[in-house]
């Protein structure tokens, strides 16, 4: 792992990544929206409004792993000063505020006829709202510093107390009464009896994967930018100081 | 300590003090953080139900129970132990109907039953195509 954390090593392999997922983010986002615009069935309640969910789950949850991805970059620049780690939550960082802000949107659009509102305070919504701003902070810390190495530390610190938040989001629809419903699929009493009917379990796995190789594409993009953002602050004060 | 171990301490120290904090402030605000109560919470007083100001009940509607005269509903929502009557007037979310889970916003008057005055229905975490429920709901009529 150490040796990747070298910018030029990182480069020559992220290539090689970046065309697969490129690809792999096209076939399934296309076989996905298919499956879940067109071929699957409504819901026996909600209708046609399920088809929100497609949308909704991945970005949700993308939203949490983007999260987390960042906690372990964050971790990893604190205790060994990899300069990429820190690139990698700079450029993470803003990717993760649009999959919360689609979650959170969708949610709401789906909100409105399901449940007769588009928001409530409830702690699920609460927790990703506060998950949202965590992102929003992230992205201004990391720009507040005239030196990046200091900005991104001070991210890092940022990233790691906004962590607790995680599980708080998990959980939030078991510890307390809450509008949201509970986890059909990601808890342990539901990985042996899905909540979701097998024709709708197979188009929300597809997006989900699109979304991960979409994000896999977006996040090697802004790696290679604050990369190459990064020589040009070195060239600058390179020609400053003479 | 070298000056890794130092900052592998700090991370653990930073990550346990924000987690007891938020876990200590959560505790504080249980009662706030609950969405709703439940019948049983009224029934048998465990919770500290407001009395003068506006609280939510959630529940499931009883089969039968559901009146409706001009633009008030009347009926009664369970959470299988214990039962509230709530009166709603107003136009009904589309997911409303008899089994349905909801969350009604009022309070409850002098002869215990819960006006409410806005109504929310509550999604479960199923998800199944029309004829999937229909299989279902006639092998639940065939087992009765």
């Amino acid at each position: 792992m150490h040796k990747y954390a070298n910018p030029k090593k990182y480069k020559a392999l992220s290539k090689y990544i970046l065309t697969a997922s490129l690809g792999l983010a096209l076939a399934l986002l296309g076989w996905g929206l298919y499956l879940a615009l067109i071929a699957s069935p409504p819901d026996y309640q909600q209708s046609e409004t399920v088809r929100i969910m497609y949308i909704h789950v991945p970005a949700a949850w993308l939203s949490m792993f983007i999260y987390a991805s960042m906690t372990v970059a964050a971790i990893v620049l604190t205790i060994w000063r990899h300069t990429l780690a820190g690139f990698y939550i700079r450029a993470a960082a803003p990717i993760g505020a649009c999959f919360t802000a689609a979650c959170l949107i969708s949610g709401a659009l789906w909100g409105q006829p399901t449940w007769g509102t588009w928001w409530v305070w409830d702690a699920r919504l609460t927790s990703v709202l506060i998950l949202f701003f965590l992102y929003l902070g992230a992205i201004a810390l990391s720009n507040a510093y005239d030196n990046p190495d200091k900005g991104n530390q001070a991210t890092a610190w940022l990233v790691i107390v906004g962590s607790v938040n995680l599980p708080i989001i998990k959980f939030s629809v078991d510890w307390w009464n809450t509008l949201h419903q509970p986890a059909s699929l990601t808890s342990f009493s539901r990985m042996a009896a899905p909540g979701i009917h097998h024709d709708m379990l197979v188009p929300l796995l597809v997006m989900a994967g699109g979304f991960l190789c979409l994000y896999v594409v977006l996040v090697i993009l802004r790696l290679d930018n604050e990369i190459a953002a990064r020589k040009i602050h070195v060239l600058r004060l390179k020609a400053i100081n003479g | 300590m070298t000056r890794k171990q130092q900052r592998i301490f700090a991370i653990v120290l930073v990550l346990f003090g924000a987690g007891l904090a938020v876990g200590l402030s959560l505790l504080a605000l249980k009662e706030n953080v609950t969405y709703f109560y439940y019948p049983s919470d009224i029934a048998e007083e465990k919770k500290e139900i407001p009395r003068n100001r506006d609280f939510r009940m959630g529940g499931l509607v009883v089969d039968g129970s559901v009146e409706k005269s001009g633009e008030v509903t009347r009926f009664v929502i369970t959470d299988t132990v214990h039962t509230t009557s709530v009166t709603y007037t107003g136009i009904l979310p589309d997911l409303f109907r008899e089994g349905q889970g909801v969350i009604a916003t009022g309070r409850l008057n002098e002869e215990s039953v819960f006006v409410a005055r806005t109504l929310l229905a509550k999604h479960d975490e199923n998800y199944m195509p029309p004829e999937v429920a229909r299989a279902l709901e006639k092998a639940k009529v065939k087992i009765e």
